[in-house]
C-alpha cells in the first residue's frame, strides 16, 4: 500500500536496535566454521629489537598445534608488504611493512610469530613457548625527541625519522605578520588515544584449494578497499576474494579503516593450511595492535589588529605515524590541513606538517582525522587571542567568523558550502544564558571559594563527506571518493536497497529505509537494505571520514528517483497515456486529471516482474543503479559549550554542562543524529579530560588495559543538550551534510577553554590534554608562583 | 585474554575448603567473588593450578552485632556491607566505604574476606578496618587464630595469612558516639582511589576528643596517620585540622603512578584529610571551603 507519511526526518526507531538489544546480533567473534583453526600472535615486548632467531620448535610440537611460523617462514606469502594508500608527497619514505616482523620489532606489540591450533585457548598457551632470541636496540617514543639529530632510527635504511613535510600556503603570510599589532603563539599538544570500539577487532579466512578461492569475514569499515588491497598484498586474484563485514560490527572509529597484519595473515596460512582460520584479538591486545590516533605536537602562531581581526596563521605540526605507515595515516593531518583557520576569515595561511616514526603503535584515522586537532589548535588560540586583546571569548569568534554565504573562501584556501556561523554562536549562549553565567561566575570569584567555575566555547567548520574523486586526486589519496547503490523493486512490492556503504553501528539501514521508503511511496519495514558482503554490494568505497549519508546515500537518493523514472514509462504503458500525463506522488502514479486512474508502485513492480507487457525497448524488472561521485566536499558546523566547575584545592574537573549545537543540514533521523553527536561528544570530553595512552622510554605501552587507559562512562557525563541550525549543503541534491564526526571535532577545545577559564583569575592559561587533577592543580601552583 | 588452565572445586564447609587447599599445595588459592583474582587469572599475571571456591559457604557470610563489635563473615559481599544496619557509630564508616567501591556488579560479587585476603594497597576497606583498630579471624588446619588489622596488611598485595588459611571474617569495634566519613578520589566514578581517606572522630563540644585515619593508595600497605591523628586531638577550627592534615607529609613516601605523583598525593592526602574529618566531625562551621 502507498502511504503519505514521511519518514525522512522523523525519528522512525532504529531497525537495527531490537537484534542489538535482545543479543541477537551476529559478531564475527561468533562464526565457526568446520575444520577451523585459531591462530595467535607471539609479539615482540620491546619498543626495538633485532630478531636474531626464532625457536617455534616447543610450541609446534605442544597438543593441539597445527603449525607456528616465524616472519621469516611466511616471507614467501607476501606479494606485497602491508598497504599504504596515501603517499602525501612525491619524496615520502615508506618502510616495508610486513604482517610477520622479519629482521628488527619496531614497537611493542609487533608481531614475530605466529602458532596455530585447533582451539583458541591451545594456540594462546602454544604462544607463549615460542622463544625469540632480541638483540635490545634504543627505541625512541616521543614525537619531538623522534627529531632530534642523535635520536634513534627507528628505521636504519633512513637517514633520520621524517617520512614527509607537507607544505601549504596561501597570500602573502609575511606581509600579514609584519601589519599585525599583535601575534600570539601557542603550542599544543595532542595526546596519543586508543580507539575503543566496543567488540573487538576479528577475522576469519576461509580457502577453497579445489577452486583457489577465498573467503574472508572480517569486523572492516572498508569490506570492499579491503578486498582490493588482499589482493595485493597476497597475490591472489581480486576475483577469486570474497569479503564479508558481518551484519552486525560493534563499532570502529577508524580502528577498522585499516588493513591490519592479523587479516592477511589469516589469509595466507588459509591458503597454506587448507583450512579456515580465525583470529580474534583480546582488549588489550588491541591496544598494541590497532592503529592509535592523534600524538601531535602543534604551534600555531595568529597574526590580528588591536581589535582582534585576523590576519593570518602559520602552523607546524609534527605528527607521529607510529613505527610503519598504515593504510592512510600521512594524510590525517592533511585532513585537518586546511582548518586551522577555523570558520574565521584572514588574508594568509601557511600550514606545514612533519611525518614521523617512533618507536610505537602506527596511528591513523580515529574519529575526526585531523580535524579534531585543527578545531583544537584554533579554538584554543582565539582564546588566547581574546585574552590578548582583550575581548570577549564569544565576541572575538563573530568578530572573525567568516561571512554567510555558499562557497565562501576560507584562508586555508577551500571554499565552505552552506556557511552561516552566527546563527548557532547565537543559540548556543541563548541556551547557556550567557549573561547569567558570567554574573554567576563573578559571584564565585569574588567569594573567593575553592570551586570556581568557567565557561568554553568551540565553533567549529568542518570538512567531510569524502568526496570529490579529482579533489582527493590532488591530495595523492590513492582511491576514489564515490559511492554506489542499486535499488530494486521485489515482485511482491518490497524494495531491495544495496548499498556501498558499510555501516558499523551507524544505523544506515534505518536511514537509507526512510530515504528509500519515502522516494518510492512504500512502507519503512517494506525496505530491506544489504550491505558489507563484496558478492551481494558489487562497488563501493565505504564507510569513514562522515562520507555514508552524504555520498551512499545521496547515491539511494538518485538510484530511487531513477527506478520511479522507470516505473512511470510502465505506467504510462499500462495507463496508455504518455509519461508527461502522469503526476506521481508517494508511490502512485495517477493520470492528469484523472485521478482514478493510478498505478502504484508494488503493481508496477509486479508488472516489471511478470513482464507480460512492457513498453517496447524496457527490460524486464524495476531496478537502478547510481554510482555517486559528489562535486564538493561537506562543510558541517556548530558552536559548542562547556560550563566547568574546577576544585581549585584538588584540581579536580566536574563538568557541569554540555550545549551543542550543530549544523548537518537537513536531518534524515534526529534520534540517530542525537545519538552520533552524544558519542562523539563523550570521545571528544575524554580526550579533554581522561584519555592518553603513554610509553615508557624503552617502548612498553603503560596505559596497556581500561585499568589505566582512562575510558569514561556515562557516570561522568552530563545530560548534553544538543540543538540544531539546519543550512542545507549545495554540494548534493539532498543538501545533506555528514555528523559522524562533528562531536568529537568540536568539543574538546570547548572542555580546556572552559577549564582555563574558570582559573584566567587566578592567572592560568594553559592547561594540557588531558587536564588530569594534578595537571590542573599543577597549571593553578605554576601560576600563583608555585606556592602550594 | 583467556587465563591458563585450572582445576576447580567447590567445597561445602569451612574444613572440606580447608582441606582442599592443603592437598592442592602452595598454588592452591580460594576463590570467593572472584573479582580481583579472576582479572588477574585473564592476564595470566595469576596462574593458581587449583581454585577452592568458597563461595557456598553460608557459615561465613553476614554481619551481627555483638556486645560493642560488630562481626561480620567473609563472604559478605561489599553490598550487603553497605546496607548493614548493625553498622552503627564509628563502624558506620565500613558501610560508607563498601558502598562506593567499584560498580554495582562489583559490589554484588566482591567479599569482603577477599579484599582483605587480596591486600591491595589501593583497595577502600583495609584502610577502614585499619582505622577502626579491627581484628581479622583467620582459619587453618591447625585451629583459628585473629590478628590484629595493623599486623595483617604486611606489604602489596601479602598479608599475615597462611598459605592455606582462609580469612573468616572481621571483628570490628563500634564505637557508638563517633562520627565518620570516607573521601575517595578517583577520575572516574567506578575506578580505584587515586588516594582515600578513612576518618572517625569524636566530636565533643570542646573538640576533637579522639580521631583515627586511615590511608588508601599512599603506600605500600593501607596506613595510619599517626602524626595526623595527635595533631587533631583538641583541635576545633578548619585552619587546626589544616595544620594538623599536613603532618601526614611526615609519612612515607607515597607511590608515583599515571594518575598522580608522589608529592600530589601527599597534598591530596592532606586536603582530602580536612575534609574526611570535617565531614565526620558533622561540624559544618569546619567544612572546607
Ligand atoms: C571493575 C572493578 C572495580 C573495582 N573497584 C574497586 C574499588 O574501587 N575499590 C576496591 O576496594 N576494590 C575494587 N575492586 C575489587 C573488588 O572489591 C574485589 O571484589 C575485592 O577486592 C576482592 O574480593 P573477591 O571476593 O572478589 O575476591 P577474589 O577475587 O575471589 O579473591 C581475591 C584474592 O583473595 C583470596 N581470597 C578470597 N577470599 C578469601 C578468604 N576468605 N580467605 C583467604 N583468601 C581469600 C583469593 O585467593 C585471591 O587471591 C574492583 C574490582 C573490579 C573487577
Amino acid at each position: 500500500m502507498a502511504t503519505a507519511e514521511k519518514y525522512v526526518g522523523g525519528g522512525v526507531p532504529r531497525k537495527e536496535d531490537p537484534k542489538l538489544l535482545t543479543g541477537q546480533g551476529t559478531f564475527l567473534e561468533g562464526l565457526t566454521l568446520p575444520g577451523m583453526l585459531h591462530a595467535a600472535l607471539v609479539r615482540s615486548p620491546h619498543g626495538s629489537a633485532r630478531i636474531n632467531s626464532v625457536d617455534v620448535s616447543a610450541a609446534a610440537a605442544a597438543e593441539g598445534v597445527v603449525a607456528a611460523y616465524s616472519g621469516a617462514d611466511l616471507a614467501d606469502e607476501w606479494a606485497a608488504g602491508l598497504p599504504m594508500a596515501w603517499p602525501v608527497t612525491d619524496d615520502i619514505r615508506i618502510p616495508d611493512h610486513w604482517p610477520v616482523a622479519q629482521d628488527v620489532a619496531r614497537y611493542v606489540g609487533d608481531a614475530v610469530a605466529v602458532v596455530v591450533a585447533t582451539s583458541r585457548n591451545a594456540a594462546l598457551d602454544a604462544a607463549e613457548l615460542v622463544e625469540v632470541e632480541y638483540e635490545v636496540l634504543e627505541a625512541v617514543v616521543d614525537v619531538e625527541a623522534a627529531l632530534a639529530d642523535d635520536a634513534p632510527r627507528v628505521h636504519e635504511s633512513f637517514d633520520d625519522n621524517k617520512s614527509y613535510t607537507w607544505a601549504l600556503t596561501n597570500g602573502d603570510v609575511d606581509a600579514a605578520f609584519a601589519k599585525a599589532d599583535v601575534v600570539v603563539s601557542e603550542r599544543y599538544t595532542q595526546p596519543r588515544l586508543i580507539p575503543n570500539a566496543m567488540e573487538p577487532r576479528a577475522v576469519v579466512a576461509q580457502s577453497v584449494p579445489s577452486t583457489g578461492d577465498f573467503t574472508v569475514w572480517s569486523t572492516t569499515q572498508i569490506p570492499h578497499v579491503a578486498k582490493v588491497l588482499f589482493a595485493l598484498t597476497l597475490g591472489i586474484p581480486e576475483g577469486q576474494i570474497r569479503v564479508i563485514a558481518p551484519s552486525d560490527v560493534g563499532g570502529g572509529f577508524g580502528s577498522k579503516l585499516n588493513v591490519y597484519a592479523e587479516e592477511a595473515l589469516c589469509i595466507a596460512l588459509a591458503r597454506r593450511l587448507g583450512k579456515p582460520v580465525k583470529w580474534v584479538a583480546g582488549r588489550s591486545e588491541g591496544y598494541l595492535a590497532t592503529i592509535h590516533g592523534r600524538d601531535q605536537v602543534q604551534k600555531i602562531e595568529i597574526a590580528a589588529t588591536s581589535d582582534g581581526d585576523i590576519l593570518g596563521y602559520r602552523v607546524n605540526i609534527a605528527a607521529a605515524m607510529g613505527a610503519y605507515l598504515q593504510l592512510v595515516a600521512p594524510g590525517v593531518p592533511l585532513l585537518g590541513a586546511f582548518l586551522y583557520c577555523g570558520c574565521y576569515g584572514g588574508e594568509a595561511y601557511h600550514f606545514e606538517c612533519t611525518g614521523v616514526f617512533t618507536n610505537t603503535t602506527p596511528t591513523d584515522a580515529y574519529r575526526g582525522a585531523g580535524r579534531p586537532e585543527a578545531t583544537y589548535a584554533i579554538e584554543r588560540a582565539i582564546d588566547a587571542l581574546a585574552r590578548e586583546v582583550g575581548v570577549d571569548a564569544a565576541e572575538i569568534r563573530r568578530r572573525n567568523f567568516l561571512p554567510a554565504g555558499d562557497m565562501v573562501q576560507s584562508p586555508g584556501g577551500l571554499a565552505f558550502d552552506s556557511a552561516d556561523y552566527e546563527p548557532a554562536l547565537d543559540r548556543a549562549l541563548e541556551l547557556l544564558d550567557y549573561d547569567g553565567f558570567r554574573s554567576d561566575q563573578a559571584e564565585r570569584r569574588e567569594g573567593g571559594g575553592g570551586k570556581q567555575i568557567g565557561v568554553g566555547f568551540s565553533s567549529y567548520v568542518e570538512i567531510c563527506g569524502l568526496a570529490p574523486s579529482q579533489v582527493l586526486a590532488s591530495l595523492k589519496y590513492a582511491a576514489g571518493g564515490w559511492d554506489a547503490a542499486t535499488v530494486r523493486m521485489l515482485p511482491t512490492g518490497k524494495a531491495e536497497v544495496v548499498t556501498g556503504s558499510s555501516p558499523h553501528g551507524q544505523g544506515h539501514v534505518t536511514s537509507w529505509s526512510q530515504i528509500a521508503a519515502d522516494a518510492l511511496g512504500i512502507p519503512y519495514e517494506d525496505v530491506t537494505v544489504l550491505h558489507g558482503d563484496t558478492h551481494v554490494a558489487p562497488h563501493g568505497m565505504n564507510t569513514y571520514g562522515s562520507r555514508s549519508l552524504a555520498v551512499a546515500g545521496v547515491a539511494v537518493h538518485n538510484a530511487c528517483d531513477r527506478v520511479v523514472d522507470k516505473a512511470r514509462g510502465l505506467a504510462a504503458h499500462l495507463l496508455e497515456v504518455a509519461p508527461e500525463d502522469l503526476e506521481y506522488e508517494a508511490g502512485t502514479f495517477s493520470v492528469k486529471g484523472v485521478p482514478d486512474r493510478t498505478k502504484s508502485m508494488p503493481e508496477l513492480a509486479f508488472a516489471a516482474w511478470t513482464a507480460h507487457s512492457l513498453p517496447e525497448d524496457s527490460e524486464p524488472g524495476l531496478e537502478a543503479s547510481c554510482v555517486y561521485d559528489p562535486p564538493n566536499f561537506t562543510f558541517p558546523f556548530g558552536t559548542h559549550v562547556a560550563v566547568v566547575e574546577v576544585d581549585t584545592e584538588t584540581g579536580a574537573v566536574d563538568l557541569v554542562r554540555y550545549i551543542a549545537v550543530d549544523d548537518c543540514g537537513p536531518v534524515i533521523n534526529p534520534v540517530i543524529v542525537d545519538g552520533q553527536v552524544h558519542g562523539g561528544v563523550a570521545q571528544g570530553i575524554a580526550a579533554a579530560l581522561y584519555e592518553e595512552a603513554t610509553y615508557a622510554e624503552d617502548g612498553t605501552l603503560e596505559t596497556s588495559s581500561m585499568v589505566n587507559y582512562l575510558v569514561p562512562s556515562a557516570a561522568e557525563f552530563p545530560s548534553f543538550e544538543t540543538d540544531r541550525t539546519v543550512t542545507p549543503s549545495t554540494s548534493n541534491p539532498m543538501g545533506v551534510k555528514g555528523i559522524g564526526e562533528a562531536g568529537t571535532i568540536g568539543s574538546a577545545p570547548a572542555v580546556i577553554n572552559a577549564i582555563v577559564d574558570a582559573l584566567s583569575h587566578l592567572g592560568v592559561t594553559d592547561v594540557p590534554m588531558p587536564a588530569s587533577p594534578e595537571r590542573v592543580w599543577r597549571a593553578i601552583q605554576a601560576a600563583q608562583g608555585g606556592e602550594a | 585474554m583467556i587465563p591458563a588452565s585450572f582445576d576447580y572445586e567447590r567445597a561445602s564447609s569451612l574444613d572440606e575448603a580447608l582441606n582442599m587447599l592443603a592437598a592442592g599445595g602452595e598454588d592452591a588459592r580460594p576463590l570467593a567473588g572472584g573479582h580481583s583474582l579472576l582479572p588477574l587469572m585473564r592476564l595470566r599475571l595469576a596462574r593458581p593450578s587449583l581454585l577452592v571456591d568458597i563461595g557456598g559457604l553460608d557459615e561465613l557470610r553476614g554481619v551481627h552485632a555483638d556486645g560493642d563489635s560488630v562481626v561480620i563473615g567473609a563472604l559478605t559481599t561489599h553490598h550487603e556491607v553497605a546496607g548493614a544496619s548493625e553498622l552503627t557509630g564509628g563502624s558506620g564508616l565500613l558501610a560508607k566505604v563498601a558502598e562506593g567501591i567499584g560498580d554495582p556488579q562489583v559490589r554484588h560479587r566482591g567479599t569482603l574476606g577477599g579484599s582483605v585476603a587480596h591486600a591491595d594497597p589501593a583497595s577502600d576497606l583495609p584502610a577502614a578496618l585499619l582505622a577502626l583498630d579491627a581484628e581479622v579471624t583467620l582459619a587453618g588446619r591447625g585451629g583459628t587464630r585473629s590478628v590484629a588489622a595493623a599486623d595483617f596488611f604486611v606489604g602489596p598485595f601479602m598479608s599475615a595469612a597462611a598459605d592455606g588459611e582462609i580469612v573468616t571474617g572481621v571483628r570490628v569495634p563500634t564505637r557508638e558516639g563517633w562520627g565518620s566519613a570516607y573521601r575517595k578520589f578517583q577520575r572516574r566514578a567506578q575506578d580505584w582511589a587515586i588516594v582515600g581517606v578513612a576518618a572517625v572522630v569524636n566530636w565533643t563540644e570542646s573538640g576533637i576528643a579522639g580521631a583515627a585515619i586511615g590511608l588508601t593508595n599512599m603506600g605500600g600497605t593501607p596506613l595510619r596517620a599517626p602524626g595526623v591523628e595527635a595533631a587533631l586531638a583538641g583541635t576545633s577550627e578548619k585552619a587546626q585540622i589544616l595544620a594538623a592534615a599536613s603532618k601526614v607529609s611526615e609519612l612515607e613516601t607515597p607511590p608515583a603512578d599515571e594518575n598522580a605523583s608522589s608529592e600530589y598525593r601527599v597534598h591530596l592526602a592532606q586536603v582530602l584529610i580536612a575534609r574526611a574529618v570535617a565531614e565526620a566531625a558533622g561540624c559544618p562551621g569546619m567544612q572546607p571551603g
